[in-house]
């Protein structure tokens, strides 16, 4: 490869050294226009979104929402379709689902990897590499049956159509152990040895010493969870499907779909309404997010 | 055994009995139990029943079924998930490029790369309103696509009601969703090849072709054999983005593998059947993900 590069006419090294300042400048220009052009396409439908979601709906009827591009902006504004939509669905039993399925996910997740990692990094012990190779084989084996009998599994244990029956399959992932075992693995070591000697036990050494020195771990660990559990659609339909009084809110805003008549605005609305949690907290700790999505990768 | 080696046991067992009594119970038994219930017939209702190779007999139209031919829907949905896998290549040159557009320090990238995040971090229910109302006869698709002449401006119709196009329509979709997440793992693995090549390759006079594809490219491989195994598996598996924007339809045109599975299980409660296509198409995506490896090279930068 390299004598192909040597091999280069020298007149070409010249031109690409002595670049006028107006190519610059144009390339700079083009650059944005791209990055604008792909940042439209992007966020155009969230957009369009929140503008049928604000429209006054009683104001200038007779235009479809749809119509495009009028319906882009709105003759009337208003915040009605919000209320609307939490009152006639009663979105905010749904909403509260959402959280105490999230909650009780981001706890119980952080809770479990970050007990397993702790062996799995930092001791020696028969059957290490038998468990760590099972956790790894879970990232191919076959899914694609796991939940038709998590569901049956569930209701055998009476746990179908409750809060704990969606929460507790999704609880041990390779992911989160593995992001810990990461973390925990760039702990030095004489911390640890220091503190053993100062007669310190495990729980003492993983709770004082290696928990707040991972925190940032923690913090991505937390964050990738909670997006995805909010997010969640496939499993919580299923999981639910027997008690949809608990259906978090990710599953209920398609319901509402038919239950509204496809009442668009409002329907807008609801699904507004179940993006802002989550946007702002993307938005307060992306720097996180985005280690947790490298993580996904590197772990 | 010694007492020390004892006690070592019991704290590394103790930290990590929650982690692995729910893996048992939600990871390895389904697997288990599961792949018994694919060579039985259960319905919940009675005990499952051993069948020996019929319900794959049935899916594949062979023995007891080879007057019918194999099951119309699985194979339907099989062909849409493989036809799905389509969006690969296209996912990752896109986001490749994407990657490398974002990778320079220029003012205000950062707001770029998060708001290309956004549709990442939305939920496929949002996803799937949304886009149908993008793709409404009126909207801003059919809006796009008129004044480009590429639809009758007079009787515009929605894509994803025509049989033909509605599967590449949801496709565009998975794109549109999964572009910011693989930008981010392409932008890790950019940050991680050596600047110093670049850099001398460039004073050598080499284009910012040769560049690419000597030197990125190739730095690259790990990390475009991670992102195309993700995103061959889940178009295997593609189950959401049907599920919120077309439910398998029009005319079962959008039908996909996982929606057969979903399907037989849940609505008409044929478990044992349901498992053993769904053994199928873990079959299918292990292959998927060993022409995967194949062509990365197994992902070897060098």
């Amino acid at each position: 490869m390299r004598q192909e590069v040597a091999g280069l006419p020298r007149e070409r090294k010249a031109a690409r050294l002595r670049r006028p300042p107006w190519r610059k400048v144009l390339a700079g220009v083009l650059n944005y226009a791209l990055l604008i052009a792909i940042l439209g396409f992007a966020v155009f439908p969230f957009l369009w979104t929140l503008a049928i979601a604000i429209t006054d709906k009683t104001v200038g009827s007779g235009i479809s929402i749809y119509a495009f591009p009028q319906s882009l902006f709105p003759k009337a504004v208003t915040l009605n379709n919000f209320l609307e939509v939490i009152e006639k669905l009663n979105l905010g039993k749904y909403f509260l689902n959402s959280l105490v399925i999230t909650a009780l996910t981001v706890a119980g997740t952080l809770l479990v990897s970050a007990l397993a990692a702790y062996p799995l990094a930092r001791m020696s012990f028969p059957g290490r590499n038998l468990i760590f190779g099972a956790i790894v084989s879970t990232l191919v084996l076959p899914t694609e049956i796991a939940f038709i009998v998590n569901v049956l599994t569930l209701r055998d244990l009476g746990l179908l159509g409750t809060y704990l029956g969606v929460v507790l399959p999704t609880l041990a992932t390779a992911f989160g152990i593995f992001l810990m075992r990461q973390a925990y693995l760039a702990i030095p070591g004489t911390l640890m040895e220091a503190a053993r000697i100062d007669g310190a036990s495990e729980v003492q050494i993983l709770w004082r010493i290696m928990l707040p020195l991972s925190l940032p771990s923690l913090t991505a660990l937390g964050i990738f969870t909670l997006v995805g559990t909010w997010n969640a659609y496939f499993w919580p339909s299923v999981a639910l499907l027997t008690n949809e009084e608990l259906l978090p809110m990710s599953v209920a805003i398609l319901k509402l779909k038919g239950q509204f008549n496809y009442d668009s605005f409002n329907v807008a609305a609801g699904a507004v309404i179940m993006m802002v949690p989550v946007l702002v907290v993307f938005l307060l700790a992306q720097r996180f997010f985005m280690r947790g999505t490298e993580g996904a990768v590197k772990g | 055994m010694n007492a020390r080696l004892l006690r070592t046991l019991a704290i590394a067992y103790g930290f990590m009995l929650p982690m692995l009594a729910l893996k048992a119970v939600y990871a390895f038994w389904p697997i288990l139990f599961g792949t018994y219930l694919a060579f039985t017939e259960y319905n919940i209702i009675s005990p499952p029943k051993w069948v020996g190779l019929r319900n794959f007999e049935e899916l594949f139209g062979l023995g007891a079924f080879a007057a019918r031919g194999p099951d119309r829907d699985f194979w339907y949905g099989l062909t849409n998930s493989i036809k799905y896998v389509l969006v690969v290549p296209v996912i990752q040159i896109l986001s490749i490029g994407l990657a490398m557009l974002v990778n320079r320090q220029l003012p205000a990238i950062g707001l770029f790369r998060t708001a290309y995040y956004v549709p990442v971090v939305t939920s496929f229910a949002v996803v799937g309103l949304m886009w149908n109302w993008m793709y409404n006869q009126y909207g801003p698709v059919n809006f796009i696509l008129t004044r480009l002449g590429l639809m009758d401006a007079g009787n515009p119709t929605n894509l994803l009601s025509n049989p033909a196009i509605a599967l590449y329509a949801v496709m565009f979709v998975t794109l549109w969703k999964g572009l910011g997440y693989y930008m981010v793992l392409y932008l890790a693995g950019l940050q991680s090849i050596d600047k110093s090549l670049e850099e001398a390759a460039v004073i050598d006079g080499a284009s910012r072709w040769q560049v690419f594809w000597n030197i990125t490219l190739p730095g690259l491989r790990p990390t475009i054999l991670v992102c195309s195994l993700l995103s061959t598996i889940s178009a295997i598996k593609v189950f959401e983005e049907i599920f919120v924007m077309t439910a398998g339809g029009p005319a079962g045109s959008t039908y996909t593998a996982m929606y057969f599975v979903y399907a037989q299980a849940f609505q008409d409660f044929r478990y044992g059947y349901a498992a053993a296509a769904g053994l199928v198409i873990a079959v299918v995506s292990l292959i998927f993900g060993v022409i995967n490896f194949r062509l990365t090279r197994g992902g070897n930068s060098s």
